[in-house]
């Protein structure tokens, strides 16, 4: 590899959307050489033939193991390969725990140009699993505003309330027991669903 | 109540004394808030105990040798004051390579040397047909699997660097890799060869007990430092480990352990499968042949949980032999000390060795084991890295 070429990083993650996410953010940081693998079957044959400078794995990947492999001394082994992380970068093992990630170097690559390697996946890996929380957030707010719909419903008709008033009721309801109004509309539902 | 305890386990019956410890509440009952953290892979196991996010975990006991003396990793100074499991793993092969196999044998089908040197045989038929190598999945590089698989076909003049390819497989994947014919054959521990014979794709050819009698697994490890200065959370952890261990070995307890150990958030496997693995009787052919054997896992009885040095003494000559690391006389003291007795003995007060250091580990080939000639024991072994 020269000098001015961008390393050849390999992405081994199952996961389509965050592998994508992360090619992404590599190639905007110049980082243009970049294979993603998924399929965990004959994993090592695959990295060796990308033959990568750096490999990026999540930590949620049972293949970490075989990663581990090329480490050993082996006929199917071309060169060394080292793990990025030594004793001296304890922060940053930290940052990739934390993040869910797992780096591998070629034996040789300068830690100068892993470094931002690195630092970008970590971030990119954060911003992924925020963007899970987010999806989880808004589809339990979905499925909150689904529940509280209908227990307005049961309530006007059992009422006659009007839509503004049941919603008013189920409001103040909550904010009397402590709870969610989702929770108090969950309650109304399984109440009719009984009473049926 | 101490600080809060988070220990790393991956799914495997021979993380049972670990388990029940916990949730049959014999760790609380010592004063201890454990949580148990379920890993997906040994790289993590031993990075997040390294790193520290883990106070003490299930452990590969030749990763604690190896993390200890810088092998393949960070060098991290760990202990094991508390053996897991001996034995419990099992080498099962495809219906294919069983019939090859049993098509060469000559002499008992439960003799390692007679299927080693069938083997050899098979290997050989095949590399004159110009088929593909024979691939072999262990679950990784510094692991019991891997030195019990290379020392049973070496025996019968496999050269598993040479003759066959050896490939880390994680155990989850293990079953189906077999299936579809990723690999011919795999060693692993419970539940993965009952659960590879159930679905009718694998036949257990040996339980690791007929290579060696007895071979330190997993170990509770925690890092040295660590154990110092938590001397007395890690003898109450080694207490709760040896109650756990005595309920488990209790055959009354077995199909309580074996349900508790079967929970989904546990190994999540039938608890039928596990207890099958705890009573040492288990299905080996998908005809329904069973075969039992009271040497298949042994927690904590005939003094399997008090750690042993010689066992870590063969494990660092496995990594000799196999050209994972050289001989040195400080390497090999480092090794042994990994292994502490004193801690279990100091916990649970029953420091008396049994056993003459001939039958410490019971290998099926070669001469008795010598913890204090490495070299000269390895040199009765033909087949071999070392030196390469």
């Amino acid at each position: 590899m020269g000098a001015e070429t961008s390393p050849k990083i390999v992405i081994v993650d199952e996961s389509p959307i965050r592998a994508a996410i992360l090619e992404e953010g590599l190639r905007e940081a110049g980082f243009t050489d970049v294979v993603h693998i998924s399929e965990m079957h004959s994993l090592l044959a695959r990295i060796y033939t990308a033959d990568p400078d750096v490999i990026l794995i999540d930590l949620e990947n049972p293949s970490r193991d075989v990663l581990e492999q090329m480490f050993q001394v082996s006929r199917a082994v071309r060169r060394p390969i080292a793990m990025f992380v030594d004793q001296s970068d304890a922060a940053s093992i930290q940052a990739s725990v934390d993040a869910g990630v797992s780096a591998y170097i070629v034996d040789g690559l300068k830690k100068e140009r892993i470094k931002p390697i690195l630092d970008l996946c970590i971030s990119r890996f954060n911003a992924f699993s925020k963007l899970q929380d987010e999806l989880e957030r808004a589809k339990s707010a979905l499925e909150d505003r689904k529940i509280i719909d209908r227990a307005k419903g049961i309530l006007m008709k059992l009422k006659g309330l009007t839509e503004d008033e049941a919603y008013v009721l189920l409001r103040s309801t909550a904010m009397r027991e402590k709870k969610k109004i989702g929770e108090i509309a969950q309650s109304i539902l399984t109440a009719s669903e009984l009473l049926k | 109540m101490t600080q809060p305890l988070r220990i790393g386990f991956i799914p495997l019956v021979d993380a049972a004394a670990l388990i029940v410890a916990v949730d049959k509440g014999f760790t609380a009952r010592e004063g201890l808030d454990v949580t148990l953290v379920r890993e997906v892979s040994w790289s993590n196991v031993r990075d997040k105990l390294n790193l520290g996010l883990f106070e003490a975990a299930h452990l590969l006991a030749p990763v604690a040798i190896a993390s200890s003396l810088g092998l393949g990793h960070v060098k991290v100074p760990i202990v094991a004051p508390f053996n897991l499991g001996l034995n419990g793993n099992a080498i099962t092969v495809s219906p294919a390579l069983h019939a090859a196999i049993m098509g060469e044998l000559t002499g008992d089908r439960f003799d390692p040397m007679a299927t080693a040197q069938a083997l050899a045989r098979v290997v050989a038929a095949r590399r004159k047909a110009g088929a593909d190598p024979l691939t072999f999945g262990m679950t990784f590089p510094f692991s019991t699997h891997n030195y019990q698989l290379r020392f049973w076909m070496a025996a019968g003049g496999v050269d598993p660097d040479e003759d066959v390819r050896l490939v880390v497989l994680p155990p989850p994947y293990m079953v189906d890799s077999l299936a579809n014919g990723h690999v011919d054959a795999f060693c692993v521990g419970a539940p993965w060869n009952s659960v590879a014979v159930d679905s009718g794709v694998g036949h257990i050819l040996h339980f690791v007990s007929d290579i060696l009698v007895r071979a330190a697994e997993k170990v509770l490890a925690a890092r040295q430092d660590w154990a110092e200065q938590n001397a007395d959370v890690l003898a109450a952890l080694v207490r709760a480990l040896g109650q756990a261990a005595d309920f488990i070995e209790e055959p009354n307890n077995r199909a309580e352990a074996a349900a508790i150990l079967g929970r989904p958030e546990r190994i999540a496997v039938k608890a039928e499968v596990i207890q099958r693995t705890l009573d040492g009787r288990l299905k080996i052919s998908p005809d329904g042949t069973f075969r039992e054997s009271d040497r298949y896992l042994l927690v904590g009885r005939e003094g399997a949980a008090r750690p042993d040095p010689v066992q870590a003494a063969w494990l660092y000559a496995q990594m000799i032999r196999w050209g994972q690391t050289g001989f040195s006389p400080a390497a090999l003291a480092l090794s042994k000390a990994v292994f502490r007795p004193d801690i279990y003995d100091a916990a649970l007060g029953n420091g008396h060795q049994t056993r003459a250091v001939s039958e410490a580990i019971g290998a099926f080939d070669g001469p008795p084991f010598d913890a204090d000639d490495i070299p000269a024991h390895l040199g009765a072994f033909p087949i071999g890295r070392r030196g390469k």
